[in-house]
């Protein structure tokens, strides 16, 4: 187990990268604590995939310099570190049989065959596939030949790490859920540090202590599941997490109050003039729905109930917004307006979040 | 994939058996009609039964061609699988110099076989080719066309030389199928490059090597025209083999019966190991789930 | 653990990284590995018997038979003259290139329909037809030679093209209908059913949709029936005396009556492997997909 750390990592597929387009992930300094399971989330395409290689050493980074626990292994081998990872797709090896599979990483290593036989047994008890140690790997349904590849990969107790690099695609939702609680409970159980690569939110969400949020080769916020809800640092993550994501009206700023096409908004805290294109962001969550009275004029274009809650489509004064409302509370009748709740509203400046003036209130 | 069951798919087939049918059929029935009659000449045929097939069963000479046949098979098998296998685990693996290694080692499969041949002829001589004055020059006593032993030599090594390069770009095509994930797996397993090749390389080439050595035996069971032009069957019959004694009895003595009868039995042994390989190959494809 | 918490803002992540560029690795020193060593001795091995050929094709008799060089002291194209001027020697390539051209024309188009219901449909005898046409790729050319000869002789097809093309068609439709139904299993059944459903009939979807679909699939067969076509000498020498005698046969006959000429036949052996060279290169990328007859 150990602190890793990346120290101005950047990296490009091509040789000469010109332009800022060219790399894939862009310079990123980050401490990933010993002990800690992360999930690093983004849709696909965003670099997390470059990352997770750079870390398990698959890949060599073109800038930058990668430490475990402050020793330099920006050019060690795979192997050297000591180091876990699980595929997207399942990798397993046809010829032999589920339990060999399981005991590779160990024999390799020149384990003693108790020791060998001992963690099998328990990590075949741990995915629910004792019955089928003897059987050959090959022919089996890809459910199960991922849940061999996860085995492999938790076979080791002395791991650096844990990497997984979206390992449930191909796993069927319910299953999903059960390997997800066991891998909550193994870093439980052993303080591993696991890094978990999804562009499934609930996935990361569910899982991780610290979440990572990846937008185009950047990492955009790192923060635990009720910092990205509450305080996106980004209108990505806005965006991408929670369900419907954040609604964003253009306005201008000033001190404690927004103006949104013409009608003011009460802030929570008190800003310094921004600069740049700004807009404020709200989640549906805190979004009040009312007939007449303070707010901005808004439309009700669709009202879907989603069992848990109702998501309210609207439209304020032709941009798109969602409201959710409780299960039990009715749409107002005749409703026409929208406010928000003050506090829960944050300012973006080119889509990043400023800090308000007043930090009494609340640590950022 | 599901396919549908369509009748009408007949008529799609039909040109292709007419073809096949015209260029197959017909032929085999002159083969068969030829190996249960005798003729003295003029035309005239009579009945013989099936003593032309107890005749050749008696022959010491198929047997003996047979016994070649085996024994050649079997030497260019033992050492091309393995040559290629290994030829192709060392080639590049994109880029130009791939494309640069496909294309030399396609070149050789692309000769004429009697000019294989010719290659080989004047590349052993003692007197004008590279291999044979070299090795003279080494004092060694090699002559293709007196001893057994260097024209079995020379024989295989031009087989080998021919066909290697099939096997190697087949297990080639083999390796470039599996994906990178397994061998990123087998680096943080930390598998030995002999635990790669064999419990990676080797079962993800195990369909097409299937192929390459079904193949390698069927065609070097067949094989003709190369060691003909190279030591003509010699010295003696040394390197008669089946399809040189073939046509020795058929074109050359005109033993119409027993050629035929040979003929039809040497295809049924072909076809029984062809039955074999396509027994072999749907199940594999079938157990993939193609 | 304040390092995570605080949420980097834009101006704590530099946008511009671009000018720099990446550190080491670029420079790359030329250093010969294992690999390396085995393909240059293993291309050495198939390139010095070719060498040796075209080294004496380029040589005199004389020079040939006085002494042994490496290389010819007396470099000569009279080889080549000859070959070149006298007609029973270049019609030898142009009537190879006329057969092998009607039969990879004629293998391609009858085994074009017969690979698509192999691989699209289920008929009566389907899984039958399609192993005895296998089976006939297998057949030794050896037991159809004196056949083949009395067929075509008494059909009048002696001494012609088509007779070889035909008799070339017995293994080279099989292989290439096994090749194209193996590219064509790998085209999802839904484009054939969308083709239809938008009004196409089959032959001109088959011809417009279909086809450049698996082009690479007709390339590769094409090459295969090329290749096993040129290469043939058995059948193709028995078919024929004068008028379609394939190059490969003049080689033979040429061997035998002028006294062994041996830089003419090495000529004429370097011209027999130009047209296959250089039908590998237009198809150096489909090459191993190919010689895994579309399974891979």
């Amino acid at each position: 187990m150990a602190k890793i750390t990346l120290d101005n990592l950047a990296h490009s597929y091509l040789k000469h990268p010109q332009s800022d387009d060219d790399w894939a992930l862009k310079e990123l300094n980050h401490d990933w604590v010993d002990g800690e399971a992360y999930a690093l989330l983004g849709s696909s395409g965003c670099g997390k995939s470059t990352l997770l290689n750079i870390i398990s050493g698959l890949l060599r980074p073109s800038r930058g310099r990668i430490l475990f626990d402050g020793r330099d292994v920006t050019d060690a081998p795979t192997a050297e570190r000591n180091i876990a990872q699980v595929f997207q797709f399942p990798v397993v090896y046809d010829t032999m049989s589920v339990g060999e599979n399981l005991a590779f990483p160990l024999k390799n290593r020149g384990a003693d065959p108790k020791y060998i036989a001992e963690r099998v047994n328990a990590i075949a008890a741990m995915i629910g596939m004792e019955e089928q140690l003897k059987r050959k790997a090959r022919g089996l349904t890809a459910d199960a030949k991922q849940k061999i590849s996860l085995g492999r990969g938790m076979v080791r107790e002395d791991v650096n790490a844990l990497l997984f690099d979206e390992p449930l695609t191909v796993i069927d939702p319910h299953m999903k859920w059960e390997l997800r609680t066991q891998l909550k409970q193994l870093h439980h159980d052993f303080g591993h540090t696991m890094i978990y690569v999804t562009h499934d939110q609930t996935e990361a969400l569910t899982f991780a202590d610290k979440v990572v949020v990846m937008y185009d080769g950047r990492v955009v916020q790192i923060g635990t599941p009720q910092e990205l809800f509450e305080r996106p640092a980004h209108t990505f993550v806005g965006f991408f997490i929670g369900s419907p994501g954040m609604n964003l009206f253009d306005a201008q700023v000033s001190g404690t109050t927004a103006t949104v096409q013409g009608v003011s908004v009460p802030l929570g805290d008190s800003y310094a003039p921004v600069a740049g294109q700004v807009q404020i962001g709200v989640r549906p969550e805190f979004v009040r729905l009312h007939a007449g009275g303070e707010g901005l004029p808004a439309r009700i274009t669709r009202v879907e109930d989603v069992g848990r809650h109702k998501i309210v489509r609207l439209d304020v004064g032709g941009t798109a917004a969602n409201a959710i409302l409780d299960e039990g509370t009715p749409v107002p009748a005749g409703a026409d307006r929208v406010s928000f709740d003050a506090d829960a509203i944050n300012v973006y400046a080119d889509d990043w979040r400023v800090a308000p003036q007043n930090l009494q209130g609340r640590a950022a | 994939m599901n396919k549908t069951v369509n009748q009408k798919a007949w008529f799609l087939v039909l040109p292709v058996l007419i073809l096949v049918g015209f260029s197959a059929v017909i032929p085999l029935m002159t083969v068969v009609n030829y190996s249960v009659q005798d003729t003295f000449g003029n035309n005239v045929f009579f009945w013989a039964g099936l003593d032309w097939f107890r005749d050749m069963l008696e022959s010491e000479r198929m047997w003996n061609a047979l016994g070649r046949q085996l024994v050649f098979s079997g030497i260019i098998l033992a050492i091309e699988v393995p040559l290629g296998i290994f030829v192709a685990l060392n080639m590049p693996k994109k880029g130009f110099w791939a494309s640069f290694c496909l294309v030399l080692m396609s070149l050789p499969l692309l000769i004429p076989w009697n000019v294989v041949g010719t290659i080989w002829q004047i590349f052993g001589r003692v007197d004008i080719g590279l291999l044979g004055y070299v090795l003279a020059k080494l004092g060694v006593n090699y002559n293709y066309t007196q001893n057994v032993i260097d024209a079995w030599a020379t024989v295989i090594v031009m087989d080998v030389w021919h066909w290697t390069s099939l096997v190697a770009l087949l297990a080639y095509a083999g390796l470039q199928s599996i994906p990178d994930a397994y061998y990123q797996a087998a680096k943080i397993d930390q598998a030995s490059r002999w635990k790669v090749f064999r419990f990676i390389e080797l079962p993800k080439m195990a369909g097409v090597l299937m192929i390459a050595i079904l193949l390698r035996f069927m065609d070097s069971f067949m094989i003709y025209t190369e060691p003909f032009v190279v030591t003509g069957g010699g010295p003696g019959n040394a390197t008669t083999f089946l399809s040189i004694d073939l046509v020795k009895m058929a074109l050359g003595q005109f033993d119409l019966g027993p050629a035929a009868a040979f003929s039809l039995m040497y295809f049924l042994v072909i076809l029984l190991i062809s039955w074999v390989f396509y027994t072999v190959m749907t199940n594999l494809d079938k157990r993939d789930g193609v | 653990m304040s390092d995570v918490t605080s949420a980097p803002g834009a101006a704590s992540i530099p946008g511009d990284v671009s000018a720099a560029e990446p550190q080491a690795r670029t420079r790359r020193r030329f250093r010969p590995n294992g690999s390396m060593i085995v393909m240059v001795l293993y291309l050495l091995f198939l390139m010095l018997p070719i060498y040796w050929l075209l080294n004496m094709s380029l040589k005199t008799n004389a020079e040939i038979l006085s002494g042994f060089s490496l290389w010819p002291r007396n470099l000569t194209l009279a080889n080549y003259e000859k070959i070149l001027s006298d007609p029973s020697w270049y019609m030898g390539y142009v009537n190879s290139i006329i057969y092998v051209t009607m039969n990879t024309v004629l293998s391609i188009v009858v085994a074009l329909p017969a690979a698509y219901a192999f691989s699209r449909y289920r008929f009566m005898g389907d899984k039958h037809l399609f192993f005895w046409l296998l089976t006939n790729r297998m057949a030794p050319p050896a037991v159809f030679a004196l056949p083949f000869f009395q067929l075509y002789s008494s059909v009048g097809l002696f001494d012609t093209h088509i007779a070889v093309a035909l008799a070339h068609t017995l293994f080279n439709v099989p292989l290439a209908v096994w090749i194209l139904e193996g590219f064509m299993r790998g085209v999802p059944r839904e484009i054939d059913e969308t083709a239809y459903i938008d009004g196409y009939s089959f032959p001109k979807f088959f011809v417009k949709i279909f086809m450049p679909l698996i082009a690479s699939g007709i390339g590769v067969a094409a090459f295969f029936c090329f290749m096993f076509s040129w290469v043939e000498l058995l059948l193709s020498r028995t078919l024929t005396s004068v008028d379609a005698k394939p190059i490969a046969a003049t080689m033979t006959r040429t061997v035998s009556a002028s006294g062994l000429d041996w830089g003419v036949l090495a000529a004429a052996g370097v011209l027999t492997i130009l047209p296959g060279a250089l039908v590998i290169w237009f198809v150096r990328n489909y090459i191993a997909k190919g010689f895994a007859l579309g399974r891979v």
